[in-house]
């Protein structure tokens, strides 16, 4: 019967621990980091104290506060780490962020140094490549195999990126900090663009089969739910956290049975996520609110004017493209302006919108995109300009990654051939 | 902190200055220099000579090698540097900012390890 209750205790004290630990490791790094300045001695005192936390609750029954009993541990190994690394970290120092440790552990409430930790990893000063990686991982926890696959890169490689970022975070004295009022933009910037290199990353594996990747949307969801909620007057924070809503949303209706891709105008909007809609409607409007429209915002927007088709049928192409106007105008985003061409197809048909091609195909870059012989293709063969639209759909196909975004403008073709 | 900001700049330019724009350029540095001592950050700073009048040494298996001329054969040399205290990167990188340097040419910014922690702790083992 005792090995039963050993069982059923350590099981126990697992979960309380894996409860702290999704619920606190952000937090308690957070905070361990800011006062010491390195990020990954905070990471590893913080491994430590779980580990403690594994050997001690089964015997001793899980603690009233476990993420007290956790910073106390931790802090305790911290002190003690850098003790050791001694040359770095005077011993003034040393003293100081013990006692500011000690201070805090007996504290009621840990005070949420969360944001400071986001701003460090997407500060100027770290590679802009590795900003969303580190993130992942000082705040939520994640380790360098899973950041690695879901980054498409080697656990290695990543693991060593990651490794050299938060020695320059410590080694170059990166703040951990809130900006002031005068650089808070451009820096939440970085911040914001960071969440949505990852959910991007997750996005783009579209029929959800790789776990790494479909996570990843949802931990970015919840990073700038956290920044939504640590900076609540910020618009932009919002406007992205809509933008990630409203995609995430149609994530069920991106590929149909098969896996086979599915353009958003032929999406069945009853495999689209209402609660997910709604949410980012509420975000968007919160935003609106605050009379600051950017970048995330206006995309965000766009998103809702498409999802119009759930209640009138059609979605609100005038608005889209009145949108993209103000996108392009604010970005200058090649892109954009490609997406801006599609939505003047709706409105004013292909002609005029083939016009609007031409002036983007000025920039090279937009050659090299997929979208736009795509967008051309599809263009041209509403003009009834059969060969041309046949040349540009085997340019489409031929700078595609993705196989089945590759059948579907394959079977384009074979109907335009045909007919 | 202390944090080493090495201006590197294509110090040829110089030499094309009018003298109006030399009297110019060295007011600036003065200026700068004044504004970081009035700030109490100031812990030193010095012009160089030109690189071309730079000469390497290397010892190797009780040899000394000597050479002629500076480190690397780029376009933008080491032509100086000042030496701030700063609490974090940030408030040195607002500084480096302000360098005139920074605006004819690049300023690296890199923090200084304390070794007076360092040798305490040698000499305690």
């Amino acid at each position: 019967m005792g090995g039963m209750n050993d069982a059923y205790d350590s099981a126990l004290a697992r979960e309380t621990a894996e409860a702290a630990a999704r619920r606190s490791y952000g937090k308690l790094v957070a905070f361990l980091a800011a006062r010491s300045g390195d990020v990954a001695a905070a990471e590893d005192a913080l491994a430590d104290a779980f580990a403690e936390a594994l050997v001690h609750w089964p015997n001793e029954g899980s603690p009233v506060n476990p993420e007290a009993w956790l910073l106390t541990v931790a802090r305790r190994k911290l002190v003690d780490g850098v003790r050791r690394r001694r040359g770095e970290a005077g011993a003034d120092a040393l003293e100081t962020m013990a006692t500011s440790l000690s201070a805090a552990a007996e504290a009621d409430e840990i005070p949420d140094r969360r944001l400071a930790l986001l701003f460090a990893c997407a500060h100027p000063a770290i590679d802009a490549g590795i900003r969303a990686p580190l993130m992942l991982q000082a705040v939520l926890g994640l380790d360098a195999a899973r950041i690695a696959s879901a980054f498409l890169m080697s656990p290695t490689a990543m693991g060593q990126r990651l490794v050299r970022a938060k020695t320059k975070i410590r080694q170059a004295g990166i703040p951990f900090h809130i900006p002031e009022r005068a650089e808070l933009d451009g820096r939440l910037e970085a911040v914001l663009d960071a969440i949505y290199a990852a959910f991007s990353e997750g996005w783009m594996d579209a029929a959800g089969t790789d776990v790494a990747r479909r996570d990843l949307a949802e931990e970015a969801i919840y990073l700038c739910q956290l920044v939504t909620e640590l900076l609540p007057g910020e618009p932009e924070a919002r406007g992205l956290l809509a933008l990630m809503l409203y995609a995430e949303a149609r994530r069920a209706a991106r590929r149909g049975r098969d896996g086979e891709y599915i353009p958003l105008a032929e999406q069945d909007i009853s495999l689209w996520d209402e609660k997910r809609i709604e949410q980012a409607e509420i975000a968007l409007r919160q935003a609106g609110a605050m009379g600051r429209i950017e970048r995330y915002q206006l995309e965000a927007a766009i998103q809702s004017a498409h999802v119009e088709r759930r209640r009138t049928g059609h979605a609100n192409w005038q608005a889209v493209v009145e949108l993209y106007d103000a996108l392009v105008a604010l970005t200058g985003s090649p892109v954009a302006a490609l997406n801006r061409a599609l939505a003047v197809a709706e409105v004013a048909g292909a002609e005029k919108a083939l016009a609007c091609l031409a002036e983007v195909s000025a920039d090279v870059r937009v050659t090299e995109y997929q979208p736009y012989w795509a967008a051309r293709a599809e263009l041209l063969s509403r003009t009834g300009a059969i060969e041309e639209a046949l040349h540009a759909y085997e340019v489409a196909i031929g700078m595609e990654r993705d196989p089945s975004v590759q059948q579907f403008l394959e079977a384009k073709r074979a109907t335009l051939r045909s007919e | 902190m202390q944090y080493l900001f090495m201006l590197y700049s294509d110090d040829s330019q110089w030499d094309k200055m009018s003298p109006e724009q030399q009297q110019q350029g060295a007011a600036a540095y003065f200026a700068y220099s004044k504004a970081l001592q009035e700030a109490g950050v100031f812990i030193g700073s010095n012009r160089l000579r030109p690189a071309a009048t730079a000469t390497k040494v290397h010892a190797t298996n009780g040899k000394t090698q000597v050479l002629d001329g500076p480190f690397a054969d780029t376009k933008e040399q080491l032509g100086g540097y000042y030496l701030i205290e700063a609490p974090d990167l940030d408030a040195a990188l607002a500084w480096a900012g302000r360098c005139p340097g920074a605006h004819h040419g690049t300023v690296e910014v890199r923090a200084v390890w304390d070794m007076s922690q360092a040798t305490a702790a040698v000499a305690a083992d």
